[in-house]
């Protein structure tokens, strides 16, 4: 139970705003020392963590070829072209996304998103523009944190409809482990209801983004 | 055969560039620190596999002080403009070699999985990604004749923008096999035993998908929560007893915990990474955007379970 003190320290430190890295820290040292860990052990197993989670920091391998395509213009070029189109809205432009990002991903295809190749360089910018574009009550942050959000939420509710993703391979490890018949093909199937209330949930948030603006400048005219 | 050593060269490579890209341009007074913190990064990348776990963890320690210290930082701003007629001019071109890194990295994956021997099947879709990186840098460089040292100094503009986020993600990984080890998932487990269901089916899966969701925001990931979870009450309680469809049970149980995910500054690549990246006020901000998405979320995968995965 002492353990639980490592989430307290966590909580706290990221609340009295000190510097997140050394807040994990502190919390790794506390569950270590709570579990009873010596300090060299706990030394060399966030060492060993620690490296075995180098691929993490992998995906941005990508940021010299975003930063050289921003460098002449990318952020730009995604704005413009949401100024040429016509009828396209925040709500619009982030439920088309969030259809695509589902579909694609229920494939396997969920590397054709992403936060730093796909929302920063190109989504991002396009949900400002489109924002921008009507008047929206929505400012430019929030535009483009709904634009993150929206990458975020068709990724987790499409992904797991792909047979061959790692939260079914472990789902089907742990069942039989008690036992149990897993079918990779029932687990994704029983994926499907949750992406369809995804699609509802999420889709209808956004696209009621567009309903307040319209009423809002209604009113106004 | 090829295997993760070559993602990690190509990042220690990148990072040394960084590195000695920071050392060689920027005269503020961020730079140094700055130029050192990219250096111990790329020496963990370039040498972590070779010096040992006690060494791995003073390296990682040593990094943290040094971007904490509030020592590094971005150079001053200097906005050399030019973009709008840069994108006039390039045009929709502009997408397709941002839009080549994830094609030839589903390429690359396909091809090899389909054909043995060449890349380790697991570590296929990093290889794939860092060669897609890579021919993308290449194509760029030569379509805008760029100098050798431009992809460095562009890529190290996002990363000192990013800052300490860029090693958010694979710290928060390192403390959730810290608390695993220490116990976390059986403790928060065993706080969840005490709470009174009175045998209520409804109360059962509602606290069996909020605990997903609980423990997932604490670990920040559901893989690491679910089999505490379904060990906890899934197997033993909604299976057995309930007799609810075990496929549901898990699948609809892991899909609660995403619903976490979408709610934990834990979740730091797919949370705080993007609001850093789009230089957000709030560092909270996509935290904020998810949240209403994700209780709605929760309550319709605890309806979800509760009238489809069980037989009456």
């Amino acid at each position: 139970m002492l353990v639980l003190l490592a989430v307290v320290v966590l909580v706290a430190g990221l609340v009295a705003r000190i510097n997140p890295l050394a807040v994990v820290l502190a919390s790794a040292a506390t569950a270590g020392l709570a579990a009873g860990l010596p300090l060299l052990e706990l030394l060399a197993r966030f060492g060993a963590a620690f490296n075995a989670n180098k691929f993490v920091t992998a995906v941005f391998l990508v940021i010299p070829t975003i930063g050289l395509l921003e460098r002449h213009g990318l952020q730009e070029r995604a704005k413009q072209l949401m100024r040429g189109l016509r009828g396209i809205t925040l709500g619009r432009l982030l439920f088309a996304y969030l259809l695509a990002r589902q579909l694609t991903s229920a494939v396997g295809l969920t590397q054709l998103g992403g936060q730093v190749t796909m929302v920063r360089p190109m989504l991002g910018p396009m949900a400002e523009a489109a924002a921008e574009q009507d008047g929206a009550q929505v400012d430019a942050d929030r535009a483009k944190a709904l634009a993150a959000a929206t990458d975020n939420i068709g990724l987790f509710f499409g992904e797991d409809i792909f047979l061959a993703i790692g939260s079914i391979l472990l789902m089907k490890g742990v069942m039989e482990g008690y036992g149990m018949k897993a079918e990779p093909f029932a687990l994704s199937m029983w994926a499907v209801p949750t992406a369809v209330a995804a699609l509802l949930i999420h889709g209808g948030r956004v696209l009621l983004l567009d309903r307040r603006r319209k009423s809002a400048s209604g009113e106004a005219a | 055969m090829i295997g993760l050593e070559l993602v990690y060269a190509l990042a220690g490579a990148m990072f040394l560039g960084f590195a000695l890209v920071t050392a060689l341009y920027r005269r503020d007074r961020k730079g140094r620190a700055t130029a050192l913190l990219w250096g111990l990064i790329a020496l963990s990348f370039l040498l972590g596999d070779t010096i040992g776990d006690m060494a791995n963890g003073v390296l990682a320690i040593v990094i943290v002080v040094v971007a904490a210290s509030g020592r590094t930082g971005a150079a001053p701003a200097s906005n050399e403009g030019g973009q709008e007629a840069a994108a006039s001019r390039y045009g929709n071109r502009l997408f397709l070699p941002a839009l080549a890194i994830p094609a030839i990295a589903l390429a690359g994956t396909v091809l090899f999985k389909s054909v043995p021997g060449i890349v380790k099947a697991s570590d296929a879709t990093l290889v794939s990604l860092g060669l897609g990186a890579l021919a993308s840098t290449v194509i760029c460089m030569v379509w805008f004749r760029t100098r050798a040292e431009a992809p460095l100094r562009e890529g190290v503009r996002l990363a000192d923008g990013l800052g300490w986020a860029i090693l958010m993600p694979q710290l928060l990984a390192s403390l959730g096999i810290i608390y695993a080890a220490a116990g976390m998932g059986t403790a928060v487990g065993s706080l969840l035993d005490h709470v009174d269901t009175g045998g209520s089916l409804f109360a059962q899966v509602a606290l069996y998908c909020m605990g997903m969701a609980l423990l997932t925001v604490l670990m920040g990931n559901a893989l690491a929560a679910f089999p505490v979870m379904f060990a906890a009450m899934g197997a033993p309680l909604l299976v057995t007893v309930q007799h609810g469809d075990p496929a549901a049970v898990a699948a609809i149980g892991m899909l609660a915990g995403f619903c976490g995910t979408l709610l934990t500054p834990m979740a730091a690549n797919f949370n705080l990474v993007p609001a850093a990246l789009l230089n957000l006020r709030d560092p909270y901000g996509v935290i904020r955007a998810q949240a209403p998405t994700a209780l709605a979320m929760l309550a319709a995968n605890i309806l979800l379970l509760y009238f489809l995965g069980f037989s009456r």
